[in-house]
């Protein structure tokens, strides 16, 4: 009676499982193959789901048509530092929080948790108007960066990592008269390498995919990144299905290869500082 | 004056700052950037914007106005139906969403574990494509003449292609559908880990009290798993209630306000009619909003849970 309820069960599991693996995975399917079929800028073109003839048009368009280049350099720059500033400022202040006792850390680190209720809604007018008009930084990068370049989100999940980490090297460490950077540089650091490599590409992920910062601080073609250009791109060409597939596929492209090569990080990574808060 | 020795008032106390600054220097230091960052980028902003909420702001000259900007929010039919929007676009996808990573979850882990890393792996790719390029997939989805992919499937059962997002009855029911069909990767990569720390013995203890199929699952693994619930559900709620980048692209709020969410109505009359003073009060409600839920999804559930 178990045995046979539990067959059951997996046969249903399995059932369900696959169709619903086919509906998540249909919309992407979907974005590759009307990218590699030429449209024809035609508006009753009808993308076939197994294309008969396949064609990099759509591509050759979209860069034709876009700065596409440019906004991917932009994207992948700002990705970069993005990741960095993150990365070496929220390891730094996760291991202070984590391991350092001084006066006033657990006020200080639940005052910046706390604000991580208040929605980005609230900051943006104020933030816009100081980066535009006193700091006169409209439209750079340094704009784009600075209030991205480390997140309460991110000192929390070092926070929850680090205080994993044995405390014993870092007395050692102190006994032999080394510095607190250097104890947090060559023990910390090191020790701190699986937690700092799933924050590095959950960083870079997000600042790639970021779009609304970016989108109200620029107003020039050549400050845009990927996804704000995509989003002014689709705005002025609505019609050409092929070159707005192309262009969706561009902007997650890199995404979906640096998902399938680093997929262990991705899908362990997650649940570090999440599961029990 | 009449002392006969100088008083070195000074010297036990740089002792003791240089003692504090040694033990303590180097731990502020660690966390200065993100300090600094936090007091300039959200805690200055979030009182610049309480402050803007009471006045009528310009660039030049603000002035002054008081409740004004409450009170022009509570009469504007615009700001309601974007609160009820909101809150339907909310009801409408988190529940679903959590049963759905929910039953997900609980098959996947039936499977061997090869099995399981791949469906992970499945479920988990939309999570990493941008929410730019989802809205320009679902745009072509969504498509109203036949050659969009749900009026297709449509077809096949014979039925008449639909204006999904060009009609008010189905514009922000089709937001809904496109969220449900969405990524649950993330969620049930935190139900698995969470079912994988369940411990077997609890099962085999109710085996040999041949407690059912059901008893098991809604006295031990409902249970156990209530926090990533609530971690689901509040992380849900936030995101829902903000949501913006969809309707911004797919939608532009309409038609006729149908789509226009809470976050959108911000965007527009900030940036569009540049009304900062209003747009300031409008976020400050949607902060007091979720802030209220937030709390009071904590308070609900985490009764009896221990962390």
């Amino acid at each position: 009676m178990k045995s046979t309820q539990k067959k059951t069960l997996l046969v249903v599991a399995s059932i369900l499982l696959v169709v619903w693996a086919l509906v998540t995975v249909i919309p992407m399917y979907w974005m590759l193959v009307g990218s590699v079929q030429d449209s024809a800028m035609s508006a009753s073109f009808k993308p076939q789901m197994i294309p008969e003839q396949l064609s990099l048009s759509p591509y050759e368009r979209f860069f034709a048509k876009t700065d596409a280049w440019r906004w991917l350099y932009n994207s992948l720059l700002i990705s970069i530092i993005l990741t960095v500033t993150n990365v070496f400022f929220a390891s730094l202040a996760g291991y202070a929080f984590a391991k350092l006792k001084f006066p006033g850390s657990q006020a200080v680190f639940w005052t910046l948790l706390g604000t991580m209720m208040i929605p980005a809604q609230v900051t943006l007018i104020p933030l816009y108007i100081l980066m535009v008009n006193v700091f006169d930084l409209g439209d750079t990068y340094t704009a784009i960066i600075l209030p991205a370049a480390v997140s309460v989100g991110n000192i929390f999940l070092m926070k929850q990592f680090m205080s994993t980490l044995p405390t014993s090297l870092i007395h050692a460490a102190r006994i032999d008269a080394c510095s607190e950077f250097g104890i947090f540089w060559k023990v910390i650091l090191p020790m701190a390498k699986p937690g700092i490599a799933v924050l590095a590409i959950f960083t870079f992920v997000a600042s790639w995919n970021e779009f609304f910062w970016p989108f109200l601080i620029t107003n020039s073609n050549e400050m845009r990144t990927i996804q704000v250009g995509l989003a002014s791109f689709v705005f002025a060409e609505s019609t050409d299905f092929g070159a707005m597939m192309a262009g969706a596929t561009i902007g997650a492209l890199p995404m979906i290869i640096l998902f399938f090569s680093l997929q262990r990080y991705f899908l362990q990574g997650i649940t570090i500082g999440a599961v029990k808060g | 004056m009449q002392t006969a020795l100088a008083p070195k008032p000074s010297a036990p106390r740089t002792s003791r700052a240089a003692r504090f600054w040694r033990d303590y220097g180097w731990a502020y230091l660690f966390i200065l950037a993100p300090v600094l960052l936090f007091l300039i980028f959200t805690l200055y902003p979030v009182l610049t914007a309480l402050v803007m909420s009471f006045q009528k702001y310009n660039i030049m000259n603000s002035t002054w106005v008081g409740l004004d900007n409450y009170e022009r929010l509570v009469k504007d039919e615009t700001f309601w139906k974007s609160i009820k929007n909101t809150v339907i676009f909310t009801v409408g996808t988190v529940p679903v969403n959590i049963l759905i990573t929910f039953v997900l979850s609980y098959f996947i882990y039936q499977m061997k574990s090869k099995w399981q890393t791949f469906f992970k792996a499945t479920m988990y790719l939309p999570a990493v494509a941008s929410g730019v390029t989802i809205s320009i997939v679902w745009l072509a989805i969504f498509d109203p003449t036949d050659s969009g992919l749900l009026n297709r499937f449509l077809s096949l059962f014979g039925l008449d292609p639909v204006i999904w997002l060009g009609q008010s009855g189905t514009a922000l029911f089709s937001l809904i559908l496109m969220n449900w069909l969405g990524s649950h990767g993330a969620g049930i990569i935190l139900y698995l880990a969470a079912m994988g720390g369940i411990p077997k013995s609890l099962y085999e203890a109710a085996d040999i009290d041949h407690a059912s199929g059901w008893t098991q699952f809604s006295k031990i693994t409902w249970p156990l798993l209530k926090p990533t619930t609530l971690y689901l559900l509040v992380t849900g709620v936030i995101t829902s209630f903000q949501v913006f980048i969809s309707v911004y692209l797919m939608t532009q709020g309409g038609p006729n306000f149908a789509t226009t969410t809470i976050a959108y109505l911000i965007y527009e009359t900030a940036f569009k009619f540049y009304e900062f003073g209003l747009a300031s009060a409008q976020s400050f409600v949607l902060a007091i909003i979720i802030i209220v839920i937030s709390v009071i999804q904590f308070k609900y559930f985490s009764s009896d849970i221990e962390y």
